[in-house]
């Protein structure tokens, strides 16, 4: 088992593990080698934390308010449709 | 937004305002991911158009074996792929493309030229609004089929099993274009702070 971790991972190869890390699509095994690498590598650990952040910001985007008139289409849409159905 | 079973039922009865607070809710991104599909903006607001009325005229059929929103979107990129495609998208996905370009990396793998910290610095220079927009601009960056997949993933907040349905591609495909999306996503958010200083 030992001789199998022996190979160490380099940084390149380990940003490219990022999301299958997130995801929790690693095997257990490559699973340990990343987290391995992280605990000694500061910047692949700064690097996660970013991918972590860019993720938080986009999950935090806001719809933005439809206009009066883009109201009033989507009114108009809503009641065509109800009208079709009597 | 609400529990899909309530809203069902108001949409069924009637009720105009909710109606309008689901399109308030998702037209943006699904104006945004049907740009992706067709050739102008212009098509793109015609194919939302036609999925908020599909989506009225089949709200007597759904029986619920998505989500609603699963659902709308499923709705939304059939309507666009029909419309019009603007690629070539038959091809699985295009040519490896590493998360961080190879320069910043010395001969043996390790970082050269590491990241930027920026993560305290991003909140604390841009107010939350700014924050949205740079991020918002930066996805109209990225490659269509990588866009596509961190809208429904990311903004969206579906899962794996959900995207894939709706874009009708494999899980391992979902996760290599989320992956150049993100990675892409990251690296242009650090590119503007450098260029910020």
């Amino acid at each position: 088992m030992r001789l199998l971790l022996r190979r160490d991972l380099v940084c390149q190869q380990a940003v490219e593990l990022v999301t299958d890390y997130l995801e929790d699509a690693l095997s257990r095994r490559a699973r340990r080698r990343f987290e391995a690498h992280l605990a000694g590598c500061p910047h692949c650990t700064e690097y996660l934390a970013q991918m972590r952040e860019i993720i938080r910001l986009t999950g935090r985007l806001q719809p933005e308010d439809l206009t009066p008139r883009q109201r009033d289409e989507f009114v108009e849409l809503y009641r065509r449709w109800r009208s079709e159905q009597e | 937004m609400e529990a899909d079973g309530e809203l069902l039922l108001r949409l069924r009865s009637g009720d105009e305002r909710a109606f309008v607070s689901l399109v308030e809710c998702y037209q943006e991104q699904m104006l945004r991911l049907a740009t992706s599909f067709v050739p102008s903006q212009a098509v793109a607001e015609e194919v939302v158009q036609d999925t908020w009325l599909a989506l009225l005229r089949g709200l007597d059929g759904f029986e619920g074996r998505s989500s609603l929103k699963t659902w709308l979107f499923r709705i939304l990129v059939n309507q666009a792929r029909t419309t019009g495609t603007r690629e070539d998208r038959s091809f699985p996905v295009p040519d490896p493309e590493p998360a961080v370009d190879p320069a910043r990396f010395d001969a043996a793998g390790g970082w050269a030229d590491p990241p930027e910290h920026w993560i305290e610095a991003a909140e604390g220079r841009l107010e939350a609004g700014k924050l949205a927009d740079r991020i918002l601009a930066l996805m109209d960056e990225l490659p269509a089929r990588q866009r596509e997949v961190v809208i429904l993933r990311d903004v969206e907040e579906m899962s794996s099993e959900e995207v894939c349905s709706v874009l009708a591609i494999s899980d391992g495909n979902q996760r290599v274009l989320l992956h150049r999306g993100r990675s892409r996503l990251r690296q242009l958010f650090e590119d503007g702070f450098r260029g910020a200083r």
